[in-house]
């Protein structure tokens, strides 16, 4: 059984998805992961999803539900490094993922979450919230 | 059809090989005395050619059935001379007169040589113009062909032409946008937009749209799904370019844009583009 590994980096955590992402390990990585975050109490979760060519609705919502449950949990969560196909499948499917950050590699994300972490007052959310 | 009819028609042909040319040159080149777009001499050459090969044609096969291997030659030839006259500027009805004035002398020999066969008259002239009907339709569907070829190239070079991303800045992507907007259009946008966003690492692309003559709801939502499709990605997307009246359309459709950037000129957009850009670069130093 595939498992996605959960890297701590000092107070973040890095989830590289390498795999082809079915519904059970989505799942799975739901549970672990929210675990993971309250245990550590970490302050960002960063979800590398470069290595995914392929979504559908399904792993499109649960992406959207984890970082809804992480912000939940006091983190803020980054996608990064979403492939262009990947983008055009969610936009056709009406999941434009409102109120998840993004950034194109693990880098840009890093420093998303340390610039948000500085400025806890007032963390700067990026509106997305697309309606068409 | 008789065999003495069927060897009547490359028999003539023989005979009157000069005097058919001479006399189908000079039908060739009253249609075209208007516009002479082809010279005498390539005229002659390519008639001489023909009319040969014809003969040679016929005389190894039926000569109503165009499509058998003894007319291959000739097949290939009306091909050629389609292809090079559609390009030429020639219209289909000049291309196929090539054929088509070879009628008049042709018939005029052979009732010459039949003038007393009223069978093999009516036989001979029946078998040469279903021959020439059938090569003039093989002129028209090779013009056909050639025309629509352009066609096919001239369209796809036309969708490669008008999206270009231009790279303005470190991390700064332009895409002008030039002509009406559909679904098609629109997808190889997205796409090559999102393709260039991943090679060049871009934090913000700025998608101006002076060249679009009308913005619809449509067209709208296609700009608001590649903005969002780039966002996905990490990228920001600025709109400029927005003249008065799309803004007043936009505004009396009802369409939402207030989570898209927008500035009404390509220099705005970059202008904002690089303060953005800067604010995190600044962020940067101030860390490392």
């Amino acid at each position: 059984m595939d498992r996605i590994p959960i890297l701590k980096l000092r107070d973040l955590l890095l989830v590289t998805i390498q795999v082809d992402m079915h519904d059970r390990l989505a799942m799975q990585l739901q549970d672990e992961l929210t675990a993971r975050i309250s245990e550590t109490s970490a302050r960002g979760v960063l979800i590398d999803i470069s290595s995914l060519d392929i979504v559908d609705s399904f792993i499109g919502r649960m992406i959207a539900n984890i970082a809804a449950m992480a912000r939940v949990l006091d983190a803020q969560t980054v996608v990064v490094g979403m492939q262009p196909a990947v983008a055009i499948t969610l936009v056709e499917l009406g999941l434009t993922l409102p109120g998840v950050r993004t950034a194109l590699n693990v880098d840009r994300g890093m420093a998303l979450l340390e610039l948000s972490s500085d400025q806890t007052a007032a963390p700067r959310e990026r509106d997305a919230n697309v309606s068409d | 059809m008789s065999a003495a009819t069927d060897s009547a028609l490359p028999r003539i042909l023989k005979t009157y090989e000069a005097e058919l040319l001479e006399d189908w040159i000079t039908e060739q080149m009253a249609t075209f005395s208007r516009a002479s777009k082809i010279r005498e001499s390539e005229l002659r050459a390519q008639s001489a050619e023909f009319l040969s090969l014809l003969q040679q044609a016929t005389q190894s096969g039926s000569s109503s059935d165009v499509t058998s291997p003894a007319f291959g030659r000739v097949r290939d030839m009306l091909g050629d001379i389609s292809r090079s006259r559609s390009i030429q500027g020639f219209s289909p009805s000049e291309t196929a007169m090539f054929v088509f004035s070879m009628k008049r002398p042709l018939f005029a020999r052979i009732r010459k040589e039949l003038s007393n066969d009223v069978d093999g008259l009516a036989n001979t002239t029946w078998a040469a113009t279903e021959m020439l009907d059938k090569l003039g339709l093989i002129t028209t569907e090779a013009y056909q062909k050639s025309r629509e070829s352009v066609i096919a190239r001239q369209q796809q070079e036309l969708l490669e032409l008008s999206t270009p991303v231009v790279k303005l800045w470190d991390g700064i992507l332009a895409l002008p946008m030039i002509g009406t907007l559909d679904s098609a259009r629109t997808q190889v946008v997205m796409e090559s937009l999102l393709q260039r966003i991943v090679e060049t690492g871009a934090e913000i692309a700025i998608i101006d749209i002076t060249g679009v003559p009308t913005v619809d709801t449509l067209t709208a939502q296609h700009l608001i799904k590649t903005v969002t499709a780039a966002r996905l990605m990490g990228a920001d997307c600025i709109i400029s370019g927005i003249r008065p009246q799309i803004a007043q359309t936009i505004v009396h459709l009802g369409v939402d844009l207030s989570t898209v950037i927008t500035k009404a000129t390509l220099a705005d957009a970059f202008r904002r583009a690089l303060e953005m850009t800067g604010q995190r670069d600044k962020v940067g130093r101030a860390r490392s």
